[in-house]
């Protein structure tokens, strides 16, 4: 089968819309292969805009393992804008990949990776604008398999009517293994059609197919079993993780895209898990053990990465990665390699630690101090015991007093409202943490030109953690906590113009909790709010609050819950929860005693330095933690370029943190 | 305490060079601020020795000068960059247009003369072909006549600011039209004036004058920019620089 490129047919289109240079491909690093070449076609989808989707690490990733083997080819496409889209529809053009502008129709597979479950009615828009039938049940051989990947496939239930898999963990390797299967069966002239492609990719390590289980309710609402249809796929579905991320060293060339997108700089994964123990943190939960790339691993990534794509800026991620047992010597040694050159470093995601100061002054060492975060999330001492992110009050000021006294002029602060056991009291000690802040910032640095941000969020529960049985707070009540810290701080004007509030309205995190932990039943929702016109649900100018209430009203009330039910409600220790069936390795007993600790506020250590404390991952998965330090050392490279001006320019640790919230 | 950054300052610019480049295909749709980052990366894989702004956030020096409209092609878009050590000006620009994106193509690159003014005030005009599929020719030459005729032709232009009211046909010096393939063709040289009048400028008096709507949209591309010369034509911007050939006295030649 030949397939043919829609972009003489979209080109016309592409005048008429903003931002057209997001639909022509051309990334820098980007591939096209012959189609006939390869056995086995994926489309790779991030489900929002391409200037969110195209610095994605995960899908980068996948991208390049998949186009590295000679029997596959894989493609990107993005979440098209309401502009496009309908030209597209009048025009009869599909939803196309980026990359050759072929039909997404016509692949073999379309992965998903969802990194936030606000892209659902993103998929459902692109599955409708690919001709692809938005039920799995009513695809048949001709179209591609629906494989959902990314942190909010530890939870497909809500989906599951329009994935045909979902896969958990890491996907370097399990792509690989789908690809082998598709391969065969195709080689062997597709026996047993959809269906049997579907058992077999069952059977693949880390591969859930929702339509090979059943799930019943009770009368109160809540799952009695969810049991398999067939006895040839497994009860319980374990998830996959990479050894040795050495062994993975990719993206090796890192796509540059020409739009702008949400990350202007190249990133370099430095390791992958976090064992701090964050009980609200979903990314820190399912993706363990710790697994470290080595010191020089890095130093090579980070080498072939800039001369691969000409960026000016490297991030060094991970979900806290100050806790890299080399990052002192990683942040002395990259920072002497790359002075003189105009190349920037930077670490996202700090825990409040005066360490952490010292390694983004290293990282800007002569460039400019602007922007420094740092994320303590919850308000009071006491409430970040229950979150198990413990900091006294004091170690906070005293970090980001040395900030500003080391010439960092704006600090900003993370934190979560609406946190389980939380009280408007603990909320209101953000206020006074931050008025102390500007108090000794301005003492310390001399300077009354010194500015902290506080950017608060929703907090909503997630799976596989230990408050996914805890109750939501309500918006009203995210609200009237928001509204209460904003007048503590503008209380005194003199303090408070130096400080900066940033929110959301508690509404967004309503509909994510609905996501996040929701059931089957909640497809019907999803499905609704598209057809009523929704999608782009993580932008607040396409998101509509009351489209989804009006939905999940109507959808649900045949099933006898409700919003609510989903978000609001604690659920009880022996409650069937919607996941259950899926592992994450995490023990649910360990969990629940994690909770209980939590409402007791109890620490947990980290086992990387306390010894292990049972949480299950590492006996079930047969794995286990990776960390240095090595005692290497990155060898000075003859960095070509470098001139005797010393300019390192670094903005250190100015991105989000990558915690899923 | 203000930190000031510590070390001697960057070194000085020591060689400027000018250069043109194309934006074709695809990424006609790429703009100006796309154009410039691509530049930028570019030098960098390309190792070019750039000289830096001083200060805690340096800039390379590269000056952007009449960015063609997103959406329209160009054969002639012009840059000028200031290095820090003396260059091969053909393999900067062998070893930029090698770094660089199929479609941006580096056509040119000649070293500035000292003293032969600056770049910018070489390009005063522009001569734009505007491909119109399912346009008659001869509607087309009629609709042109019409707009050559009128002294004033007002046009609502989309800006920053919202629409707004411009006149169309000051700028326009000449317009011709010719047939290929059975496609109708518009060239027209248009003057670099405030606020620029674009080919959908263009389009838009057209539809004024005649009412012609063209079923499909139009393509342009940037023929030529440079000085009008005295033919009513643009003139080649780097002309002057060409004139007076320099050889360069110690080559550092990217890698």
């Amino acid at each position: 089968m030949t397939v043919e490129s829609l972009y003489p047919r979209l080109e016309p289109l592409l005048a008429q819309v903003q931002k057209p240079i997001q639909y022509v491909g051309g990334e820098l690093n980007a591939q096209v292969k012959p189609w006939e070449s390869v056995a086995v076609h994926w489309a790779l989808m991030y489900p929002d805009a391409y200037e969110v989707g195209v610095p994605n690490q995960g899908l980068m990733i996948l991208y390049e393992v998949l186009n590295e083997r000679p029997d596959a080819l894989a493609e990107r496409t993005y979440a098209v804008w309401p502009d496009l889209a309908g030209l597209m529809r009048e025009a009869g053009v599909g939803q196309f990949t980026v990359d050759a502008h072929r039909p997404v129709r016509d692949f073999d597979l379309l992965g998903v990776s969802f990194a936030t479950e606000l892209g659902y009615t993103n998929l459902l828009e692109a599955l409708d604008l690919a001709g692809v039938p938005l039920h799995a049940v009513d695809r048949d051989e001709s179209h591609p398999v629906v494989v959902a990947g990314g942190h909010a496939a530890f939870n497909p239930e809500p989906v599951s009517d329009f994935v045909d898999c979902a896969v958990l963990g890491d996907g370097e390797q399990v792509v690989g293994d789908i690809t082998d299967v598709v391969a065969a069966w195709k080689e062997q002239g597709r026996p047993g059609g959809r269906v049997e492609l579907l058992a077999r990719l069952s059977r693949v390590e880390g591969v859930y197919v929702p339509r090979f289980y059943a799930v019943t309710y009770g009368a109160d609402g809540t799952i009695a079993e969810v049991l398999r249809t067939r006895d040839d796929v497994p009860p319980r579905i374990s998830k996959r993780t990479v050894m040795d991320l050495d062994e993975w060293p990719y993206p090796k060339q890192p796509l540059v895209p020409l739009a702008e997108s949400v990350h202007e700089r190249m990133s370099v994964e430095i390791f992958r898990g976090c064992t701090r123990g964050c009980r609200f943190c979903q990314a820190g939960m399912i993706t363990r053990p710790v697994r470290e790339r080595t010191i020089t691993g890095i130093g090579s990534m980070v080498d072939a990465g800039l001369k691969a794509t000409g960026y000016e800026e490297v991030g060094l991620l991970s979900l806290s990665s100050a806790d890299h047992s080399e990052i002192g010597q990683l942040a002395k040694e990259l920072a002497d390699r790359y002075e003189g050159t105009n190349t920037g470093l930077s670490l996202p995601s700090t825990r409040v630690d005066a360490f952490n100061v010292t390694l983004a002054n290293e990282l800007s060492r002569n460039g400019r101090r602007s922007g420094l975060t740092f994320a303590p999330e919850g308000g009071s001492e006491r409430i970040r015991r229950v979150i198990n992110k413990t900091v006294s009050k004091e170690d906070l000021v005293r970090t980001v007093t040395t900030a500003y006294a080391n010439g960092w002029r704006q600090v900003k602060l993370y934190f979560m409202c609406g946190l389980p056991t939380e009280t408007d009291e603990d909320v209101l000690e953000i206020a006074e943490l931050a008025v102390e802040v500007i108090r000794a910032g301005r003492e310390a640095s001399g300077s009354k030109d010194i500015r902290c941000t506080v950017s608060i969020g929703g907090f909503v529960p997630k799976p596989h953690t230990p408050f996914q049985w805890a109750a939501q707070a309500s918006a009203e009540t995210i609200d009237h906590r928001l509204r209460v810290l904003r007048d503590a701080i503008n209380a005194d004007r003199r303090i408070g113009r130096s400080i900066g509030l940033r929110y959301h309205d508690g509404k967004p995190g309503v509909i994510e909790g609905l996501l996040s932990r929701g059931d089957r039943r909640v497809g019907r929702v999803i499905e609704r709010v598209w057809r009523d016109g929704g999608h782009f649900d993580g932008w607040s100018e396409h998101f509509s609050y009351d489209r989804w209430m009006t939905a999940a009203t109507e959808e649900l009330a045949p099933f006898g819950v409700d919003l609510d039910w989903y978000t609001t409600r604690e659920r009880t220790e022996h409650e069937v929860l919607p996941w259950d069936h899926l592992d994450s390795g995490l023990d649910k007993e360990w969990l629940w005693d994690d909770w209980q600790d939590a409402i007791t506020e109890d620490e947990v250590g980290d086992c990387r330095w306390t010894g292990c404390y049972d949480c299950g991952v590492c006996p079930t998965m047969g794995t286990e933690i990776q960390i240095g330090p090595t005692g290497r050392s990155l060898i000075p490279l003859a960095v070509v370029g470098a001139r005797p001006q010393v300019d390192v320019h670094a903005d250190a640790a100015v991105a989000d943190p990558v915690h899923t919230h | 305490m203000a930190r000031t950054p510590d070390g001697p300052p960057p070194p000085p610019t020591v060689q400027k060079l000018r250069l043109r480049y194309t934006k074709r295909g695809p990424l006609r749709f790429a703009s100006h601020r796309d154009l410039a980052r691509a530049l930028e990366r570019a030098l960098r894989r390309a190792q070019v020795p750039m000289a830096f702004s001083a200060g805690f956030s340096p800039h390379p020096k590269i000056s952007y000068m009449g960015a063609a409209p997103t959406g329209a092609a160009s054969e002639a878009e012009y840059f000028e960059i200031g290095l820090s050590a003396r260059c091969d000006p053909e393999q900067v620009r062998r070893a930029l247009d090698a770094s660089l994106p199929p479609g941006i193509d580096v056509l040119e690159c000649v070293e500035a003369v000292e003293g032969s003014g600056s770049l910018a005030d070489r390009l005063d005009a522009t001569r734009w072909r505007i491909d119109l599929p399912g346009v008659d020719t001869g509607d087309l030459d009629a609709a042109v006549q019409e707009l050559l005729s009128r002294d004033v032709v007002t046009v609502a232009k989309r800006t920053k600011n919202g629409l707004r009211d411009i006149d169309a046909r000051a700028a326009v010096v000449g317009a011709e039209v010719t047939e290929e393939a059975g496609c109708a063709i518009l060239t027209v040289v248009v003057r670099q004036l405030t606020p620029t009048v674009r080919p959908d400028d263009v389009m838009a008096a057209l539809a004024v004058v005649a009412d012609l709507r063209p079923p499909l949209p139009p393509r342009a591309v940037r023929e030529a920019q440079g000085r009008l010369d005295d033919s009513g034509d643009v003139a080649d911007p780097l002309g002057p620089d060409r004139a007076v050939r320099s050889s360069p006295q110690e080559e550092s030649t990217p890698v």
